[in-house]
């Protein structure tokens, strides 16, 4: 088997696959945790809590008391750095609406590559600090488990093998687009089922906090 | 309580594994910014009191029971079961290294609510028979004599008495019909005795209906600390039974922070309906009287004094404006500490810490976070409304060679009053 023949299975029923057990595993997430349930506040509120279960949902993204350099500082700036860099890369370069259309028949403006090779070499960057802060920092090395390293591999893997197969750097491009396109599958396989969840889930969780915090007259 | 088993234990825990619980745990992603909004991790740098990290053993359990992946896993003899010695390690994360003072859910990223998680983590701890000896006898006497430190209706009347001789003014039992139902904290009736006859001076000056019940003057709720559900609802019911008894409006929660959560937030949860009647905190009745005119005082302090909040009342509880409002009253020179109102430090004894023996040495080092805070500040006192907070904070500065009055806010709006014979105001 020639890396062609490899590289078009992996855009056909590769895709597919993977596509399709992100979406029946997330299903499945969500399930598990919607049907858990959750008690009726029976106290008197002070407010639904709805616009404050969404101004949570919102005002998590931003850092506390808009102060992006506050501490921990590392965490702060290279969290930020990645988290951006990745939605940039992800949602902005051209090839990528390209596969939106295809799959979707959606699309939209793309940002000029040059200014999207910035953010990913930002995003790669910081990724890289990220787990150097992991292996040093006392507190993390005792926090981290081994699906830290894992996720964090699984969401490297595209960014750095995207970032070569475009400038084509070192390896053949059919050979960098494979492995590309074939990171991303193992990280769409593997993403309902770690903490990879957490892209789709914090927003569950900013809006019962920001909720119940409001019904208590507190904005979280 | 019925005997404690480990099965227990972990059957109670899953009863409190609920959809916001799924959620938190699906979200988290052990970034360790939780650590930096603890004064247990701040002051020991011991990253063992991580806040997600006090959830370990639940977060195993949600996993192993509520996720597919966690049930192959379980099913393939892979998960690790929880075992009777981690619940007994991980008591002392849950109990003696943390307030429920809630600042860890205020700074999550991903928006998880901690502490939310931790109440939930006592529930099984304590059903497992690992909840500490102080809470348990705290526990025991609450539901046995009224009162988690002992201080029985006698001793309340003492007091009565003690007021009646000093101020004139007689203290209301067992009146039907009033406006308000006081409740008091143990720690009040025994340490804080001022704030009594704070009260009621207030009351008679705003010419308002109150009473306290010699059924149910303990406000303060121990089952919510050690986390036993049953017990919790069985204290509550017995100020709702007091309160509907004799027809009172409002229930006034006294000056200690988790009392007001108790009753105000949890307590027509685990009794299981609405409350007929009102809650409110006496701050929140105190700005209220403010607002209406009905508080008359005069003279201001003469030194810088700052407020220290008490998290359930505040970042929990949600009376933030009207200490500030109050103190502003009676304060010219009134400050605020850099991290205040819903993002304070705590004081380092709430939650039920302070009942804790063993919990002492760190409770003490947790108060150097307030330490801290007040040393940058420069103040010749601290005003709270808790009186645990009061103790906490009154021990710290002296173990801290720290000399600073700390006085409740009741009492010190009490002091301005305006007299009604004379018109002569009194200052503190």
């Amino acid at each position: 088997m020639n890396i062609e023949a490899v590289l078009l299975w992996i855009r056909g029923p590769g895709l597919g696959l993977a596509l399709g057990i992100f979406l029946f595993g997330m299903a499945i997430k969500l399930l598990e945790i919607f049907l858990l349930g959750r008690k009726k506040n029976l106290a008197a509120v002070r407010s639904s809590g709805v616009a404050a279960g969404f101004r949570t949902i919102l005002s998590r993204s931003l850092p506390p008391d808009g102060n992006i350099l506050r501490r921990p500082r590392f965490t702060f700036i290279f969290g930020y750095a990645f988290h951006i860099g990745l939605f940039v890369v992800m949602f902005f370069l051209a090839p990528h609406i390209e596969v939106s259309h295809a799959l979707l028949g959606l699309s939209w403006p793309a940002l000029p590559t040059p200014v999207v090779d910035v953010f990913t070499i930002i995003s790669i960057i910081a990724m890289m600090a990220l787990l150097w802060h992991r292996l040093t920092s006392p507190l993390l090395k005792y926090l981290t488990t081994p699906q830290d390293y894992l996720v964090w591999a699984l969401t490297f893997a595209p960014l750095l093998s995207g970032y070569m197969a475009y400038h084509h750097l070192l390896l053949p491009y059919t050979w960098l687009l494979s492995i590309h396109i074939g990171s991303v599958e193992l990280l769409l396989i593997l993403f309902p089922f770690t903490k990879l969840t957490h892209a789709f889930t914090l927003f569950i969780a900013r809006w019962y906090t920001g909720m119940m915090a409001g019904q208590k007259g507190v904005q979280s | 309580m019925s005997k404690a088993t480990l099965e227990r234990g972990i059957n109670a825990l899953k009863e409190q594994i609920d959809t916001p619980t799924a959620a938190f745990f699906s979200s988290c992603v052990n970034c360790g910014l939780c650590a930096h909004a603890c004064l247990f991790y701040t002051e020991t740098c011991d990253p063992a009191k991580t806040p997600i990290h006090k959830l370990e053993p639940m977060r195993r359990l949600w996993e192993q029971e509520y996720t597919l992946t966690g049930r192959i896993r379980k099913w393939l003899g892979l998960g690790k079961p929880i075992t009777d010695d981690e619940l007994e390690q991980w008591s002392e994360l849950a109990y003696q290294n943390c307030t429920l003072c809630g600042r860890c859910s205020m700074v999550c990223p991903v928006g998880n609510d901690i502490t939310y998680m931790i109440r939930k983590l006592r529930e099984g701890l304590s059903a497992a028979g690992h909840a500490p000896d102080g809470l348990i006898g705290a526990t025991t006497r609450a539901v046995k004599l009224g009162s988690p430190m002992g201080v029985t209706l006698k001793a309340l009347e003492a007091q009565a008495k003690h007021v009646k001789e000093d101020s004139g003014l007689d203290i209301p039992f067992d009146v039907e019909g009033t406006e308000y139902m006081v409740l008091l904290s143990s720690m009040e009736i025994i340490n804080y005795p001022e704030y009594l006859q704070a009260i009621a001076k207030i009351f008679d000056q705003a010419k308002k209906t109150w009473t306290i019940s010699s059924e149910a003057f303990e406000a303060t709720n121990s089952g919510i600390q050690i986390g036993t559900s049953d017990i919790a609802a069985e204290l509550v019911q017995r100020v709702v039974d007091a309160a509907e008894k004799l027809k009172v409006q409002t229930v006034i929660s006294p000056e200690c922070g988790h009392a007001y959560m108790a009753i105000r937030w949890e307590g027509p949860n685990l009794i299981g309906r609405p409350f007929t009647f009102r809650v409110q905190h006496i701050l929140e009745v105190l700005d209220e009287l403010r607002e209406q005119g009905l508080l008359q005082v005069e003279g201001v302090e003469d030194g810088r004094l700052t407020f220290h909040d008490p998290c359930q009342l505040v970042r929990r509880g949600g009376v933030i404006e009207q200490p500030r409002n109050l103190m502003r009253l009676v304060v010219d020179n009134f400050v605020e500490m850099k991290d205040h109102g819903k993002m304070n430090w705590c004081c380092g004894a709430g939650g039920g810490v302070s009942a804790i023996e063993e919990a002492e040495e760190v409770r003490l080092k947790a108060f150097n976070r307030k330490k801290k805070q007040l040393s940058k500040l420069h103040v010749d006192g601290l005003v709270t409304a808790c009186a645990n907070c009061r103790i906490q904070i009154e021990e710290g500065l002296e173990e801290n060679d720290m000399d600073m009055p700390v006085i409740g806010l009741t009492e010190i709006l009490a002091n301005h009053l305006v007299e009604k014979e004379t018109g002569g105001g009194s200052s503190a």
